[in-house]
């Protein structure tokens, strides 16, 4: 037998050689005291973990799941699984009501957009956010992204029939932030779709990706509905032979990685056909005679890498994407957390902490001279836009904007 | 994707290459898995301080003729004396166009202090340290020594004995504000990174300044663990401009700020001038037609390969996983080079923990002009820098930094002649 092989984890930590990379690129051990930081909370605190339950440290709650000490280490170890784990597994706080309603993006938005302009409104007003901040626990300064008067869903339905009728077709997974809160990003992927000669698809059913729900610690619900997506994802590629594609960073590696690292659901046999729009595209260019017909109005432009974008690498293909619009003046800022990390910013315990992490990208953008940030994360653009002064927008979208 | 060179590492060697291609006109991506080596840095980069039979030494351009002949495969015998002078006096402005500052002269070796406060030979060492010109003095009679309480990371008893030792006096003080203290609230987590971060607010360099001030008069200089300047330029200068007195830092144990500053400078100027680096992946498989590296996969991008002229593999030694050692072999696990190592595994290790061992010299075999072979064929496009080379001991000859350096910018000239 060799041994060698056999004393490896799945989340390899063993390989941890106790080296403080991962601490050095920890954006809350950065800002934050109270985080003993990835190496101590991950591998190390592990170590005392599988001897005793007991040693598992609730302060394990201020890592914002963001990857990046992964995205550092030297040897590998898959810090961000362990300490995303080791909560899953030992925490014993249960979830409040006020992260009931954050993590049920899908439930909060069905129930939101048929009355819109009233909950948009309400959100809105000071006497709410007293009460969401006093009550909840939702940090007033927060602005809740709007919720669109009806969905992604409702509007593809009356357009269905004209996507079927192109002869290349993929299917899109939206997620609920294009349902209920921004269709037109959902609008303008068909439309920059279209000028491909492809058409979309819409998935047989699909829920909340559980990102929300994983880090509010909802494990059970997360992983019924992460079976519930993989089987349409399994009926689109197998059956129908159509990849999968979507436009957010974070749902994207959810359903590739946190499903078979948090969840324990296997998804081997779809996981490369699920991928973002913008690989899909640049794939697409690189390997066959097509090309996007550009109006050439000039676009001043920043772009920022989300964390899970870092994590998987791909901000390569949307920065390579935004740079074929003729006219484009495109910056890069420098990859840095901006501190939101879905609902985890939304927390009043957790909001000097997150502006504090976005503090360096929030200076970075203001001194740029640009039209928009642009970025494959909604929450991302949310951050963005409530700490900064710019607006911000989805490569999707500013391609689509930048089309004949 | 497709670049003129694709880089595998972007420790020291990586990027010292990728910026001389980018500079002249190249397009390269690097790809890096995990950060590198330089995030434990001294402080300093060494040329060449011993022979491989030990012999010291004083002046590096003297002796390239004896290590040729004591070691052939070594890297700098590759390169022939010629082209090692040359190489070499051209780094410390290149370094400082990347952003990185450092003094030093390759004809003449000088000291640096380690953090256990002893002297050893070095060539280059950054601007803001201690740098000394003989091995046995420093250049003050009486410093001040400052350290952070609770920063145990810094041993300043030992500096002091050795520093004493040397001739030169040394007063002791200790710095403590609530934003330091804050940091205690985890003993684990303070570390020179954590501080380094309070000193980049103007807030806490200013009670930095105000604690600098009690310095006794008649001391000549103001030492400091390396624990300030990790995204703020000058900060030395804004020291000594306040306090009146020169300023200068000594290497603290890992992670090293100045270090990790200067890895984050050489990407910055990689990026500065086009390049793309990607962080976090690595390189699983490459499509070979004849001698030539064609394509190569990543897990990261799975099925959309890198497409590129020529591959330099500068993947560093075991620390990086460049080098993987098992029970029966050492090899190179990226494109599957041939390495060179010793067939009996006895013969890997000295028992006496510091003489010379033989597994530090294993490493991946390569023609005289650093290309790579795989079973014994040399391949036309893939080049081979840095620690992962054959041939050398970096640690007893102490030259690891110069073989990095070197061969990335010989590699690259020879890229760009091509």
């Amino acid at each position: 037998m060799n041994l060698q092989e056999h004393n490896i984890s799945d989340n390899n930590f063993e390989q941890c050689i106790k080296c403080t990379v991962c601490t050095v690129y920890c954006p809350v051990a950065a800002v934050n005291p109270a985080f003993p930081g990835p190496k101590q909370a991950g591998p190390d605190g592990e170590r005392l973990r599988l001897k005793k339950n007991n040693f598992y440290d609730e302060t394990l709650k201020y890592c914002l799941n963001c990857k990046r000490c992964e995205v550092a280490c030297p040897s590998n170890v898959k810090i961000g699984d362990i300490i995303q784990s080791a909560r899953i597994k030992y925490s014993e706080k249960k979830p409040k009501l006020r992260d009931f309603m954050l993590a049920n993006t899908d439930l909060v938005g069905s129930l939101s957009t048929p009355f819109a302009p009233v909950v948009n409104a309400v959100l809105g007003l000071k006497p709410t956010k007293a009460v969401l901040d006093g009550v909840l626990k939702i940090d007033h300064r927060r602005t809740f992204p709007k919720y669109a008067f009806g969905t992604f869903e409702s509007w593809y339905k009356k357009e269905a029939k004209k996507q079927a009728s192109f002869p290349r077709q993929v299917s899109y997974f939206h997620g609920c932030y294009v349902n209920y809160n921004n269709p037109q990003l959902g609008k303008d992927l068909v439309k920059v779709m279209n000028a491909l000669g492809i058409g979309v698809q819409l998935l047989k059913k699909e829920k909340c990706c559980g990102v929300a729900l994983i880090s509010n610690g909802f494990i059970n619900q997360a992983k019924k509905q992460a079976e519930i997506n993989i089987n349409s994802i399994r009926e689109s590629v197998n059956q129908n032979n159509l990849p999968v594609i979507a436009t957010s960073s974070t749902c994207t590696f959810t359903i590739r990685d946190e499903y078979p690292h948090l969840l324990g659901i296997d998804n081997a046999d779809v996981r490369d056909q699920v991928e973002l729009s913008t690989r899909y595209i640049y794939r697409l260019l690189m390997q066959e005679d097509i090309k996007l017909k550009f109006n050439g109005k000039k676009i001043k432009v920043a772009y920022h890498t989300p964390c899970h974008m870092e994590k998987l690498g791909w901000a390569y293909y949307s920065i390579e994407l935004l740079k074929l619009i003729p006219n484009v003046e495109l910056t890069v800022l420098d990859s840095q957390c901006c501190g939101i990390a879905g609902t985890y910013g939304f927390k009043k315990e957790n909001y000097k902490t997150s502006q504090d992490i976005g503090e360096s990208l929030f200076r970075q953008i203001e001194a740029c001279d640009i039209d928009y940030v642009v970025t494959d994360c909604e929450t991302c653009k949310w951050q963005i836009e409530m700490s900064t002064s710019k607006s911000c927008e989805h490569p999707i979208s500013i391609l689509a904007k930048a089309l004949e | 994707m497709k670049f003129d060179t694709l880089i595998i590492g972007g420790g020291l060697a990586g990027l010292v290459c990728g910026i001389y291609l980018q500079k002249h006109g190249q397009r390269c991506v690097i790809v890096s898995s995990g950060q590198s080596a330089l995030h434990f840095s001294s402080g300093s980069f060494d040329l060449l301080n011993y022979l491989p039979d030990g012999t010291p030494v004083e002046r590096p351009f003297e002796v390239i003729g004896a290590l040729k002949q004591q070691s052939p495969r070594h890297p700098y015998a590759k390169l022939g004396e010629d082209r090692f002078k040359e190489l070499s006096n051209c780094v410390v402005d290149f370094l400082a166009e990347a952003g990185v500052q450092v003094v030093g002269n390759p004809e003449q070796n000088h000291y640096r202090v380690t953090p256990m406060g002893t002297l050893k030979p070095t060539w280059l060492t950054f601007k803001e340290q201690v740098v000394c010109e003989q091995e046995d003095k420093l250049p003050w009679k009486k410093i001040a020594l400052f350290n952070i309480t609770g920063f145990l990371d810094f041993y300043s008893r030992f500096i002091i004995d050795e520093f004493q030792r040397l001739g030169t006096e040394c007063v002791l003080h200790e710095i403590s504000f609530p934003a330091v203290e804050g940091l205690r609230q985890n003993p684990t987590e303070m570390r020179s990174v954590n501080i380094a971060r309070l000193f980049d607010k103007q807030e806490n360099l200013d009670e930095l300044v105000r604690a600098l001030k009690t310095v006794e008069t008649d001391c000549e200089v103001i030492v400091l663990p390396a624990i300030a300047g990790l995204s703020r330029d000058n900060v030395l200068t804004y020291l000594e401009e306040r306090v009146n007195k020169k300023v200068c830092l000594l290497p603290t144990l890992p992670p090293s700020v100045p270090g990790i500053r200067a890895q984050q400078q050489m990407r910055k100027a990689f990026e500065r001038l086009g390049g793309v680096y990607m962080l976090g992946d690595t390189v699983l498989k490459a499509d070979r037609e004849g001698n030539s590296v064609v394509r190569v996969y990543s897990y990261n991008h799975g099925d959309i390969p890198f497409m590129m002229k020529n591959v330099v593999l500068a993947t560093g030694s075991y620390f990086s996983q460049g080098l993987i050692a098992v029970p029966d072999k050492v090899y190179e696990p990226v494109l599957n080079l041939d390495v060179d190592f010793i067939a009996n595994r006895k013969e890997w290790y000295d028992m006496n923990v510091f003489a010379p061992q033989a597994y530090e010299a294993f490493g991946v075999k390569t023609d005289d002009d650093f290309r790579g072979i795989s079973q014994g064929q040399v391949l036309d496009n893939v080049y081979v820098i840095g620690s992962i080379l054959e041939g050398f001991n970096a640690i007893k000859q102490g030259c690891g930094a110069g073989v990095s350096i070197l061969s990335a910018l010989y590699v690259a000239k020879r890229i760009l002649s091509k």
